[in-house]
């Protein structure tokens, strides 16, 4: 018996406050968010069967389930690849309530990012890697002792070819962030509600990784926690907020891709799985990059929403700078991406605060909201999902 | 091939040998900068792993490499300052003869004389611990 796969619906999006500083632990970051995500839907928390986060969330499932009062968890799991996971988690969620294996499968991320540690920081004196540690976590290890310590340096050397052959510059890059910016000066749920930037601000902030990224080019640490909450459409339907229908959703890992230290595949001026993500994304759902009025594309780093503009088939390769600088991205434009000021403007919740602000703009409640919304795309570079109106 | 060390300790962290990379470290101690072959099939690969993705082999050789490539990316880390580097290093990206990519910093060139795809070639440089990590320098010159 064939099957459509096409049964599952977001229907509820929670998250705490976004802060330098929670003042509280990450399992409370995690218990507000995600009874915040029950409460939207109008589903008991105690009624959540499904759970999935990143493996990298210090949380641990049975402690956020006592916290709810889960009844009977029937499915838990998690998702590597640090911020890669973010649309995978919807992905995964997707498809057990499509198996019908839970009801109500909960997704979040919550952590102290900025209070409690600090990943923009270098990774040799934090805590130091072992040999285990460095097994688990792309090849990290052949890159920290030249000097490569930080997300900032493996994404920014991965870019570097890029400019290379496209003549993009950082001031190409710096578009993006005044764009997000200006989003993000209108969200008061942001870091930076009401602080725009200019280019030339931009353009005078110091380097992080000459000659790739200034510090506005780099997204925020944060405190702060986010969580979703899917169930089926037909269920959704019947729940507080209009069904978020998940029109499709997949993941793309080609060979020898690897997550940020990505130096080993073959043309260091694409993102191959941002190209696997969107072809299978758009053979799933029949869905093409016209189609889609909006975009939440993970925006750690601004080289990489230019790639990824460019993998998605938004404009040809190449031309992401141009895309950007034409005015594409902002709210009139042709694919208004980030709209709560993404990763970079409103906070780094490891990109699942984007997959929320995805669906605002399915429900028509973005603080920046696009005309006319029928499909959203949000990715985080290695996996996607298409979001759609009921 | 020569170690551009001096009379100061060195503060360069020490490579981190895993089960599968230790055969490179091991060597690049020695001044040897080598890589994975295939045994059966004679691909290399890079970073190292316990099984050929060609042939799925688990014979692996480990052989010298020229030592040669060019500078496929760079970049200079300047916030936060990248622990033991007393001046920023230049961190690249090097397309070896071999055809696999290695990341290496570039030493002994201006930061304005760096030009895409030059010919470069390696050398070694001392980390704390008494090891010795492969960087590179521009081709033909003397260190």
């Amino acid at each position: 018996m064939s099957r459509s796969f096409k049964e599952a619906a977001i229907a509820g999006i929670g998250a705490t406050e976004f802060s330098k500083a929670s003042g509280r632990s990450e399992l409370q970051l995690a218990a507000e968010c995600a009874k915040a995500a029950c409460d939207d839907a109008g589903v008991n928390p105690q009624d959540i069967d499904g759970m999935i986060t990143f493996t990298i969330d210090n949380n641990d499932e049975v402690n956020l389930a006592r916290c709810l009062g889960v009844k009977d968890l029937a499915f838990t799991t998690r998702i590597p690849g640090g911020g890669a996971a973010a649309a995978a988690t919807i992905y995964q969620a997707m498809a057990l309530v499509n198996a019908g294996l839970c009801k109500n499968v909960l997704i979040w991320r919550a952590m102290n990012e900025r209070s409690q540690y600090r990943f923009g920081q270098n990774q040799s004196t934090s805590g130091g890697y072992t040999a285990a540690a460095a097994n688990g976590t792309g090849s990290l290890l052949w890159c920290v002792p030249y000097g490569a310590m930080t997300p900032a340096s493996w994404a920014g050397l991965s870019a570097h070819r890029y400019m290379q052959k496209y003549g993009a510059s950082n001031a190409d890059f710096g578009r993006v962030t005044v764009q997000q910016r200006a989003y993000a000066a209108k969200n008061p749920k942001a870091w930076f509600f009401e602080k725009p930037i200019t280019l030339e601000e931009h353009q005078a902030s110091k380097w992080i990784m000459e000659p790739v990224l200034r510090l506005l080019d780099c997204c925020q640490e944060s405190d702060g926690g986010v969580a979703i909450l899917v169930t089926s459409l037909a269920r959704a339907r019947d729940l507080k907020q209009p069904p978020v229908h998940i029109l499709g959703a997949t993941q793309s890992i080609p060979y020898n891709v690897e997550v940020i230290t990505n130096y080993y595949h073959d043309d260091l001026t694409i993102m191959p799985e941002a190209h696997g993500t969107a072809k299978r994304l758009y053979a799933q759902t029949g869905i093409k990059p016209s189609e889609i009025q909006a975009a939440m594309i993970y925006d750690a780093f601004t080289p990489q929403v230019l790639m990824q503009l460019e993998g998605f088939g938004f404009c040809k390769l190449g031309e992401g700078k141009d895309f950007v600088a034409s005015g594409g991205i902002a709210l009139d434009g042709a694919l208004p991406i980030n709209t709560h000021g993404g990763l970079l403007g409103e906070a780094y919740i490891h990109g699942i605060n984007s997959m929320a602000e995805g669906v605002r703009q399915v429900r028509g409640t973005s603080v920046n909201q696009v005309k006319k919304v029928q499909n959203v795309l949000v990715t985080s570079g290695m996996a996607g999902a298409i979001l759609s109106r009921d | 091939m020569t170690t551009t060390s001096n009379a100061v300790a060195p503060t360069r962290i020490p490579p981190i040998a895993t089960t599968d990379s230790k055969f490179f470290w091991d060597a690049a101690d020695r001044e040897e900068f080598v890589g994975q072959q295939c045994g059966d099939c004679a691909q290399f690969s890079f970073p190292p792993r316990p099984m050929c993705p060609h042939c799925h082999s688990l014979n692996r050789k480990e052989v010298q490499l020229s030592g040669r490539g060019t500078l496929h990316a760079w970049v200079i880390p300047r916030h936060p300052a990248p622990y033991g580097f007393a001046e920023a290093p230049i961190v690249a990206v090097i397309a070896l003869e071999e055809g696999i990519r290695f990341v290496s910093n570039v030493v002994g060139v201006a930061i304005a004389d760096l030009k895409p795809d030059m010919p470069v070639e390696v050398c070694f440089e001392a980390t704390m611990k008494d090891h010795k990590v492969p960087v590179f320098r521009p081709a033909g010159a003397r260190a």
